[in-house]
């Protein structure tokens, strides 16, 4: 049986009389993209940043690629290849659109304490981050600055920087956030293409692309995981459509 | 040997006490508004100007150090309402700047009229001679006068943060400055408040330090930057913090250049033990404030901003 | 290359910079070569801060701590070998130079350490706590230089002969000029470069997003040390050649009011600018001794100036004619 890309064991957050996340346990197989939803409140938000390493769990273990990453910070879990986008945009906006993306590809590259060449005339550089922005049809936006593009785009900036890192999985926080039906279809069909090159750990509201997306579902409800299974079973159980709808269901 | 000591402590004291007034303003313009003020230091020289300048034209040292709180509160209300009011939604850089800028043209207008000599401020009648102390030496009576002032001050300022509305309305402002403002409270005259609060009680420790000193041009910049080691260690917006951080460093840095001089002739011969221990006590209250701020990033009291 | 207004500005003032001193060697007059020299090292004290608070953001109150100990490297260098007494001699020996060349070379070494102590230190907090930590740093530092009376204390260190330089005779105004001019010239470069490469993106990224460089890998504090280091190698390297200049260096060239010159050198020229420590040191200078020749207290104009400025003229001189920089 192939072995989790990144998993979960019992990790668990507490902030003061708040349990934000109560032993919780999940993983993330390759090729798979595996959402994880839940009502306002649940935890999500701060489940993705214990695994990017923004914040530390109380208790548990997660395990990236192999090994224990419990000890590395934000920066060093990047750079083994996890690859987060944020819920609220994150990004330059001094930077052009595509000098968002030239420093991921330059963080990606290794070579950063480079002082002597210009950046913006290396080709090694340019021609992968313009190859990314073609991907998610931001290439004729190339020029402008990312402060004044719009929420859309933005969040396929955000969706090309995280390309750019190639990465071992994707950690997604709410890519759909915010776009309109045209924009929701473009990105669901996009994301269904992506899960071969790199797993991807979903966080979504949007139910109709997480259940055309999901190969398994996650519910976390006040910071427990309720349920897991495919799409199915999650539709089909009765404890998800009382956390969501309330006991009248 | 004892009643050396028992001096230095009271220096100490007093040197505490005076920092008290001015960090005290200085945390409570920071905690509330969000903005760091290099023209305290100005503030203290005007306060100190004003006492010598009213105290000999009257003759009067009280109405010089009422005349010292008025100008010092005075100058804070102006400089607030045509300056620093424009300095609140400005990032730390452009309020550096603009108040570095304050403290050259305070300095220079400072010194354009009343020329570049120290004015002479005298200890008024009745509080002039001094005191046995146990021990046997003399202490100035003024001094101990001071010490005295300076904590009932304290207390008011306790009193009045905690107690009264104002206080209430200053709290809430260091709190969340948005929710103030949205709650109907004016804040414009709530800032001016403020910064004139923390003026007057810069100014009235300027007229204070004077007298023991001298009043001159430029007087309040040491201090000003130790009243900034204050609010750091004690935390930026804490005026508990500002209270034990003083204290702290008026003890730390008086007893420093008193005790380490001595520590050091264990070890070397008197004119190096001096040297050796002059330097290390300058430099003392910075190392403090480097270990402060290595365990506790926010300072001692502070929440993180 | 493009021709922005502000590389023909960046010509013009570089030309100016040259023209004036040529032109008041020709008319024998000194003082001014002198004062352009102040222009040109001064400057270039501000193009090493640019770095740190114009690229990177940081709001460094205690660069003065750098410019210093170049000076004193120089002083206490040359001191040493004018008077014939070795530095140390055990375990083994080290004397005194008065070779411009190693002087800088010291200077730079001895400023990169200081940098990474402080900066590791500083560099973990941020906002008011880096301003003022920065300032205590600095003033740390100052007063060590008032007391230790070895090398004079608060008086200062002569340097009674100005240092040498190969193939050069540092003590002909125009000759000294020439070579800080060149130094200048070096630093601005250099500066030019750096903004320009995977490093200056990778800085300025940082001043822009800490969270965004951490999600794509880069150490935001490693980026912002490496550029306060840099920053501070060449404010020492200024305050080296300033030292020479006045053939005397003192605790005021470490002084807070230090600091705050060579950031207002900065500021009124335009934070960020390439020129802009070199076009705001200029102004100061010229302020200095034209104003102040005429009115005593010609710090009050300044102060007002660079209030006005700060509160409505945010880009400074260079912003003020040559417009909005275009986007890096």
């Amino acid at each position: 049986m192939p072995e989790a890309i990144l998993s979960l064991s019992n990790v668990t957050k507490q902030f003061g009389a708040l349990l934000a996340s109560d032993n919780v346990s999940l993983d993330l197989m390759p090729g798979e993209i595996h959402a994880l939803i839940g009502p306002n409140g649940a935890g999500k938000s701060t489940l993705i940043k214990q695994i990017a390493g923004e914040i530390k769990p109380d208790s548990g273990d997660i395990r990236f690629a192999g090994r224990d990453i419990g000890d590395l910070d934000a920066v060093e879990r990047s750079r083994m290849g996890l690859a987060r986008t944020f819920q609220v945009s994150s990004l330059m906006p001094e930077f052009s659109v595509l000098q968002n993306v030239v420093l991921a590809q330059q963080s990606v590259s290794g070579k950063i304490f480079r002082f002597f060449k210009p950046v913006l005339s290396d080709a090694s550089l340019l021609e992968p981050a313009m190859a990314q922005l073609e991907r998610v049809g931001l290439a004729d936006r190339a020029e402008m600055r990312a402060a004044d593009i719009s929420h859309g785009e933005r969040r396929q900036l955000e969706m090309a920087v995280a390309l750019a890192l190639k990465p071992r999985a994707f950690l997604l926080d709410e890519p759909m956030a915010g776009m309109g039906p045209e924009g929701s279809k473009r990105l669901t069909g996009f994301l269904d293409g992506l899960r071969a090159e790199a797993p991807i750990l979903l966080v979504e509201h949007d139910m109709d692309a997480v259940f055309a997306l999901a190969d398994r579902i996650s519910v976390l409800v006040y910071g427990r995981v309720i349920a897991t299974g495919t799409v199915d079973d999650i539709r089909g159980n009765e404890d998800v459509k009382r956390a969501y709808l309330g006991e009248e269901a | 040997m004892f009643s050396l000591f028992l001096e230095q402590l009271l220096n100490g004291l007093q040197s505490g006490v005076m920092l008290f007034l001015m960090a005290s303003g200085l945390t409570l313009v920071f905690g509330v508004m969000g903005l760091i003020n290099l023209a305290h230091g100005s503030l203290y020289m005007v306060g100190a100007f004003a006492c010598a300048a009213v105290a000999a034209w009257t003759g009067s040292f009280w109405l010089g150090l009422v005349a010292s709180l008025m100008a010092a509160a005075l100058a804070g209300a102006l400089v607030e309402m045509l300056v620093i009011r424009r300095l609140y939604k400005r990032d730390h850089l452009d309020q550096v700047l603009a108040t570095f800028a304050l403290i050259l043209i305070f300095s220079e207008g400072t010194r354009w009229i009343f020329g570049s000599f120290p004015l002479f401020l005298n200890v008024p009648e009745a509080l002039s001679g001094t005191v046995t102390m146990p021990g046997g030496s003399e202490y100035p009576i003024f001094r101990l006068a001071i010490i005295v002032a300076g904590l009932i001050v304290a207390t008011g300022l306790f009193a009045l943060i905690g107690k009264t509305r104002l206080g209430t309305r200053i709290r809430a402002g260091e709190a969340d400055r948005e929710m103030i403002a949205a709650l109907g409270i004016n804040i414009d005259r709530l800032y001016t408040v403020v910064f004139a609060l923390g003026a007057a009680l810069a100014g009235l420790a300027g007229a204070f330090v004077g007298t023991t000193q001298s009043v001159q041009v430029g007087m309040g910049e040491p201090v000003l930057i130790l009243a900034f080691v204050v609010i750091v260690i004690g935390g930026i917006g804490s005026i508990k913090g500002a209270l034990i951080g003083s204290l702290l460093v008026g003890f730390t840095d008086t007893m420093g250049r008193f005790l380490l001089p001595i520590g050091f002739e264990a070890f070397f011969d008197p004119a190096s033990a001096t040297a050796i221990g002059s330097a290390l006590a300058s430099m003392l209250i910075y190392i403090v404030m480097a270990l402060v701020l290595f365990l506790r990033p926010s300072g001692l009291f502070g929440t993180e901003a | 290359m493009s021709m922005n207004r502000e590389t023909i500005l960046n010509i013009v003032l570089a030309a100016l910079l040259i023209a004036v001193p040529v032109i008041a060697q020709i008319m024998g007059e000194p003082f001014i070569i002198t004062l352009a020299t102040k222009v040109a090292i001064l400057g270039m004290a501000g193009v090493g801060l640019n770095i740190a608070l114009g690229y990177g953001g940081l709001v460094s109150f205690g660069h003065a701590a750098f410019f210093g100990i170049g000076g004193y490297a120089a002083g206490i260098l040359a001191s040493h070998a004018l008077n014939y007494e070795p530095i140390m001699e055990a375990p083994f020996e080290i004397n005194g130079t008065t070779q411009m060349i190693v002087i800088w070379i010291v200077a730079l070494i001895a400023s990169a350490l200081v940098a990474l102590l402080i900066g590791a230190i500083t560099l973990r907090t941020s906002g008011v706590y880096f301003i003022m930590i920065t300032l205590a740093f600095a003033q740390m530092i100052y007063y060590f230089a008032i007391s230790w009376p070895a090398y004079g204390g608060e008086d200062g260190l002569s340097i009674y002969v100005r240092n040498s330089f190969p193939g050069l005779n540092t003590l002909d105004p125009i000759s000294f000029f020439g070579l800080c001019a060149a130094m200048l010239g070096v630093a601005i470069a250099f500066s030019a470069v750096l903004i320009r490469s995977r490093f200056g993106l990778a800085l300025h990224g940082a001043r822009q997003n800490s969270q965004r460089m951490m999600a794509i890998g880069i150490a935001p504090f490693r980026v912002r040390l490496v550029a306060f280091v840099i920053s501070a190698m060449i404010t020492a390297w200024a305050g080296a050649l300033y030292a020479d200049l006045n053939r005397f260096v003192s605790p005021s060239m470490l002084s807070w009011h230090m600091s705050g010159e060579i950031m207002v050198f900065v500021i009124l020229g335009g934070v960020g600018r390439l020129f802009g420590p070199v076009a705001g040191a200029a102004l100061y200078i010229i302020l200095e001794h034209l104003l102040g020749g005429m009115f005593e207290y010609w710090q009050l104009p300044l102060g007002i100036l660079l209030l006005v400025v700060v509160l409505f003229a945010r880009g400074g001189l260079i912003g003020l004619l040559a417009g909005e920089r275009k986007h890096a």
